[in-house]
């Protein structure tokens, strides 16, 4: 019998403010142990919270982004999550519980089998913990307070996912979301954007089997392998007759599984109630208005922009919106352009150009060569004066700064020899002292052609015009 | 000195009669000839106290004084002072010397207060006798072997005895205006939000607010105009224009209307304070207040209704006491779980470990919509009150507390009759209104009784006008306790 697979995600993404949620300390990565934690973080006697507004301004972003102003709620309240643990210097945590500032809202997500929205639950504004520190001692733990404050949405899917890739292609899509919008950093080693999966089985159509959660979670890859090996080990017990218990478990990349963590019976009774230092979260219409209006256009409004204005298929757009960046410059070359179709651009920039940056480990930001540029030598592609071969080697030429695409040209003489008469003489040339080629290829060996044509390219240094040198060697061939 | 308010404090420190250091040293002298029999004080220094007067000496001379300049001021020991071990009358504390100082101290800092030394109280404010602190009962300097009340009974008993000329204290259920009866003293807890409660070591957050206590309202009014105004450091403070209290102080009564609420006259209220109350009322309305019969008809609920939100937010307020970082820390221990228990049931007493309990049950799943959603809606009946009283009168004005100071170890052992000695003043901590109480006679065993002033939202400038009509008409509260004798 067949089984479907449900998954639900909680995502936490840091909130890329200066401070923290409820205090002034600075919220920067790598800090000593405990010296970016105030008077508020390590919740000395008497010390209070006041809510961050840049990171209410955050929430109501991601909040416009996901569903618009209907999803915002215009007064939400902090609430206190009690529970015991030394990096939680309060004995509870400052999060929100009935009344998030984000209820409902979607994100569609585009996989092999085409394109879904998967509905959010809500988001919420929280503080996060600290971090215990148990390699480095012996005997005792040590506590590192730096984290402990810092700004979190948690983002709650509804569980409308089917396969893990349908679960890794939604975290994708929220992580480039946040980026996007600019509420989050999305750097998942220093744990800034990390899921939890609620994982469970069912007969397909079925009611909901039993869950498991799947804790911290902060790769794609992780999620990716973790959905699989807990779906196998549900599937596994259902088949032998077993029952799923509703528990926690985590994670261990290293073995590939999951391990349980605590059992339901064993969960905190957390003791929510709203948190009397905390007036109710008022977002004013004037204030959503200013927010609203300083939103950038969205990757699916892109999306659907450049498949109408571009005539670009859904898979490019998609690919093209990725980033905000790449976006961005993508728009930018195509502004600029004179002659080639946007379909080109779309190619250079998700093809070569993403693999230069991948190579050298850099974003558009510190890409050196600007979308007019870029724009230019496309232009010089569809003009004729090279080849798309040439193009790639200007395009490095260009990204360690040597100048724009002319300039490489005329320095490198790489302008593509067009002139038939001249291109004709090489062809000789390689006919004659290749005849073995010849051969093979007169005998119906297609590869020997191709052979040749290397040749003629070696000999004019990838100057040839490419199609000239099909047509002219294909004729000298055959005759 | 000893008996002087503190404007005449204030022109005799301008007038270079006497020096704050002088002054100070008489108040410390005083303090430490009495703190052995009435357990006032927790922490004194009167090095620290006397390097404040020095500086403050070289202000009045610069002519850079202000009102308080100088003159010493006791500080309950729930607000957090730098440099001065804070203890919240707690074991669990008794190593803490905090790094930071309250709002409040910064106040009095800023306007060139001196730090008298941190008086005594209930642990974590969770009483009203004061006898619940770890550092031993507070006496009653009308009588050693009675109460002061509490939970600012420190402060009180401090006022009383003239070892401070002025104090501080915080109120969550009564714990400033009980034992300022108690002890015959007066003391004021502000609307909710006046003063900031930053530093100020937090028992149930939506109901504690910081006040004065001193001799008269007079002095209440010059001490209020220090401890109020808005701190960003607190989301609950409030944001408003600062205003003097001083200035409806000589305002006539004629024409206010004194509204008496008949159910604060009810069973459990002892004769004798009835009689002092109704004595109190025939006064103002010889200085020409109306009296107007009002009705709070939920005010009955009042006491279960805090005994629920109280606990509540003390089980999760104290939950930052846990061994870890600062404060009291069990020795042995097996693990992290078994560190927690132990720190937490050595650190904390009986009465604090009860409420923690209440609280943390009330909130339970499964509870909570019966207890605490339950507490909360009798809190909005009871504001709701207030509001259709405050439209038939001006201040609402019966006894403070039921009954005179009871002997310690009295109600010790019945949590219950302890808690019913809040009954009239908890129903304005669940509204956020301010009230106060004033000296206004004597019971039996010449025990002091207190009057109870509940105004309306920010209208604390007109109560002190009440009050200090009354205390110009009556001399209750220039009264000394007759057995203390420096």
């Amino acid at each position: 019998m067949n089984w479907e697979i449900v998954i639900g995600l909680e995502t936490h993404a840091q909130l890329s403010t200066q401070s923290k949620m409820f205090s002034g300390a600075s919220t920067a990565f790598g800090a000593a142990p405990n010296t970016q934690a105030s008077a508020v973080d390590i919740a000395l006697p008497g010390v209070l919270p006041v809510a961050n507004k840049d990171a209410v301004e955050r929430a109501i972003r991601f909040g416009l982004a996901v569903g618009g102003e209907n999803v915002i709620n215009r007064r939400s309240v902090f609430a206190r999550k009690n529970y015991f643990y030394p990096d939680l210097p309060k004995g509870y945590q400052i999060s929100q519980y009935e009344l998030p500032i984000v209820k409902g809202g979607e994100i569609r997500i585009l996989t092999k089998s085409g394109e879904k929205a998967v509905r959010l639950t809500r988001a919420h504004l929280e503080e996060d913990a600290g971090k215990s520190l148990h390699e480095a001692f012996r005997d005792s733990s040590g506590i590192d307070l730096n984290r402990a404050g810092v700004p979190l949405l948690e983002i709650v899917s509804e569980p409308d996912m089917r396969s893990a890739e349908e679960a890794v292609a939604y975290a994708k899509t929220l992580h480039s979301l946040v980026r996007w919008i600019g509420i989050c950093d999305g750097n998942m080693q220093e744990g800034s954007f990390r899921c939890d999966a609620n994982v469970s089985v069912r007969r397909p159509g079925g009611p909901l089997g039993t869950r498991a959660e799947i804790k911290n979670l902060n790769s794609f890859r992780f999620l990716e392998h973790a959905i699989e090996f807990e779906a196998k080990r549900q599937i596994d017990i259902l088949d032998d007759g077993g029952k799923i218990v509703q528990e926690t478990r985590l994670y261990d990349a290293d073995r590939d599984e999951t391990r349980a963590m605590r059992t339901k019976e064993e969960a905190h009774d957390y003791r929510y109630f709203p948190d009397p230092d905390l007036s109710p979260l008022e977002v004013s219409e004037k204030w959503m208005g200013e927010i609203k209006a300083k939103l950038p256009e969205l990757p699916e409004a892109k999306r659907k922009r450049y498949q109408i204005e571009y005539a670009l298929s859904l898979y490019d757009a998609s690919l093209l919106t990725d980033t905000r960046e790449k976006a961005e410059y993508f728009e930018l070359v195509c502004r600029s352009l004179e002659g080639p179709a946007p379909k080109t651009v779309a190619n250079w920039i998700t093809g070569e150009l993403s693999a230069l940056l991948n190579d050298r480990g850099i974003d558009f930001s510190q890409l050196l060569i600007s979308g007019k540029a870029f724009a230019k030598l496309l232009d010089r592609i569809k003009d004729g004066t090279i080849s798309a071969n040439v193009a790639k080697e200007i395009l490095h030429g260009m990204a360690n700064g040597e100048g724009d695409a002319d300039a490489i040209i005329a320095k490198r003489g790489l302008k593509q020899i067009s002139d038939a008469g001249a291109i004709e003489k090489i062809v000789d040339q390689v006919i004659a002292a290749n005849p073995k080629q010849v051969e093979d290829y007169r005998a119906g060996k297609e590869k020997a052609f191709n052979s040749l044509v290397g040749q003629v390219m070696k000999a004019t240094q990838g100057k040839a015009n490419p199609a000239q040198v099909n047509e002219i060697l294909k004729r000298k061939l055959a005759g | 000195m000893l008996n002087a308010s503190l404007n005449e404090l204030s022109a005799a420190l301008a007038q270079k009669k006497i020096s704050s250091a002088e002054l100070t040293q008489l108040f410390l002298d005083r303090t430490s000839r009495l703190n052995g029999a009435l357990n006032a004080f927790i922490t004194v220094d009167a090095e620290k106290s006397l390097a404040q007067a020095l500086a403050a000496d070289e202000r009045i001379a610069k002519g850079d004084a202000k009102p308080l300049t100088g003159i010493p001021v006791a500080h309950k020991d729930i607000f957090v002072t730098k440099g001065w071990r804070t203890t919240c009358g707690s074991k669990m504390l008794s190593n803490f010397v905090s790094p930071y100082d309250a709002h409040v101290i910064e106040r009095f800092n800023a306007a060139g207060a001196v730090i008298l030394g941190k008086t005594n109280m209930d642990e974590f404010a969770m009483g009203s006798s004061s006898e619940t602190s770890f550092y031993g009962p507070v006496k009653n300097p009308w009588g050693p072997a009675y109460v002061p009340g509490g939970s600012s009974g420190g402060s009180t008993a401090a006022i009383a005895a003239r070892m401070a000329p002025a104090a501080t204290g915080t109120d969550t259920g009564g714990s400033i205006r009980q034992p300022a009866a108690l002890s015959g003293v007066s003391g004021l807890k502000p609307t909710y939000g006046l003063v900031s409660r930053y530093g100020m070591i937090a028992f149930a957050s939506s109901l504690d607010q910081g006040g004065p206590i001193a001799k008269s309202a007079e002095d209440l009014a010059l001490l209020l105009n220090v401890m109020a105004g808005f701190d960003e450091r607190d989301s609950t403070s409030v944001e408003r224009a600062a205003e003097d209290y001083r200035r409806e102080l000589d305002r006539p009564l004629a024409g206010l209307r004194v509204g008496v609420p008949k159910e604060h006259f009810g069973g459990g209220l002892a004769a004798e304070v009835g009689k002092a109350i109704e004595a109190a009322l025939a006064q103002l309305e010889k200085l020409g207040a109306k009296r107007v019969p009002v009705n709070l008809p939920s005010s009955g609920l009042s006491v279960p209704a805090y005994y629920v939100i109280a606990p509540a937010e003390a089980s999760s307020n104290l939950s930052r006491f846990d061994g870890v970082r600062y404060g009291h820390r069990a020795k042995e221990y097996r693990d992290l779980a078994d560190m927690y228990f132990r720190t937490r049931a050595e650190g904390f007493g009986a009465e604090v470990r009860r409420r923690i309990l209440i609280g943390t049950y009330v909130l339970s799943h499964g509870y909570y919509d019966a207890y605490y959603l339950k507490a909360q809606k009798i809190r909005r009946l009871i504001a709701d009150d207030f509001v259709a009283a405050f439209k038939q009168c001006d201040l609402i004005v019966g006894p403070t507390a039921p009954t005179v100071a009871f002997k310690i170890g009295a109600k010790a052992a019945d949590p219950v009759q302890m808690y019913l000695n809040d009954i009239y003043t908890i129903p304005a901590n669940l509204a956020g209104l301010p009230a106060m109480s004033i000296p206004c006679g004597f019971g039996k065993d010449d025990l002091p009784v207190g009057l109870h002033i509940v105004g309306n939202y920010f209208s604390e400038a007109r109560m002190l006008n009440l009050a200090h009509q009354y205390q110009k008409a009556t001399d209750w509260h220039q009264r000394e306790p007759g057995g203390i004798r420096p």
